[in-house]
């Protein structure tokens, strides 16, 4: 029917990392609307039943979340989700992989280990990630090799040093994400292939 | 209602109210939406509408001309994600609006699709 419009696909990106480590800042640098604000909270929706039993009387969990969209094409949206780092948003986890392309980890250099938890988070799950050394501070005070051995990462994950107040900057940050999931997509195709 | 063992505080009213909106439920007992379930209005439908509650009518008033994701929706109603969900579900049964649903854990995108979003993004 011609009435019915056309029902484009999304896809994500996720942004994670410690508080104040400018996640919002760069949704906003590349999103085409202003950064949007919502909250998810735990209910017995989030859970299988059986974990119930161990949580009532406790105080609920909260998660906010800020995220951007960015249009691609009219059949193709991709939104930017700015994730806290900390694993009380485990409850949400199947939500937030749905059409997750793979992730940024947000880092500073003053503050590598707020980062651990999202690092973990993302090896743990298979996701395509990259960290993103954010000098809004204004000093590059390190190289991104540097920061990999203190992270101990694997070699293949990509660092780079950006400014995510600067849209050039973050656009680079997104695209090192989108080559490690490319990368992960072609190694998949090639063991498929190479299967007989 | 089960929420109730859930709250303390002060803050408790802020909790409950939303839920007020959708009968009590956390929930839709048919369908599950994702934070990027895209929803468009089915306009040829919206005749239809006239016995929702405020809410709903504001959500296909939002998707009417766009495809507008559940997060999208429930930020520009200053509503729970939760709360969004079970009322698209409500709509999605009396045929209201149009879904699509992003693609799943094991639905693993190809390099193809991953390069058109590179593309998108270069533009920028």
């Amino acid at each position: 029917m011609n009435s019915e419009p056309v029902m484009p696909t999304a896809l994500k990106i996720l942004i994670a990392g410690g508080f104040g480590v400018g996640k919002t800042t760069m949704v906003g640098s590349v999103s085409e609307v202003p950064p949007l604000e919502t909250e998810e909270r735990m209910t017995e929706a989030s859970l299988g039943v059986d974990d119930l039993a161990g949580v009532e009387g406790k105080a609920s969990t909260t998660v906010a979340m800020d995220f951007g969209r960015i249009t691609i094409a009219p059949e193709l949206v991709l939104y930017l989700f700015g994730t806290p780092g900390q694993d009380r948003f485990w409850f949400m986890w199947d939500d937030l992989a749905m059409g997750a392309l793979g992730a940024v980890v947000l880092a500073d250099t003053r503050r590598l280990q707020a980062s651990f938890a999202s690092i973990d988070f993302f090896e743990e799950r298979g996701i395509p990630f990259a960290v993103g050394i954010n000098c809004f501070h204004g000093r590059r005070d390190c190289t991104p090799e540097q920061v990999s051995a203190a992270m101990d990462l694997d070699p293949a994950t990509p660092v780079v040093l950006c400014d995510v107040r600067d849209r050039a900057s973050s656009k680079h940050v997104l695209l090192s994400v989108l080559e490690a999931a490319r990368a992960r997509a072609s190694a998949r195709l090639a063991s498929a292939g190479g299967g007989h | 209602m089960p929420e109730q063992r859930w709250r303390t505080g002060p803050e408790t009213g802020r909790y409950l109210r939303p839920y007020a909106i959708t009968g009590g439920r956390t929930r839709h007992s048919q369908h599950a939406f994702a934070l990027i379930t895209l929803v468009v209005a089915r306009t040829a439908h919206l005749a239809d509408a006239g016995h929702l509650e405020p809410e709903a009518a504001h959500i296909l008033h939002l998707c009417r001309d766009r495809a507008l994701a559940v997060a999208e929706i429930a930020a520009l109603l200053d509503l729970p994600v939760s709360v969004v969900k079970v009322l698209c579900g409500d709509l999605l049964d009396a045929s209201l609006i149009l879904v699509q649903s992003p693609p799943g854990r094991e639905d693993q995108p190809s390099v193809e699709l991953i390069e058109r979003v590179m593309d998108g993004i270069r533009q920028l």
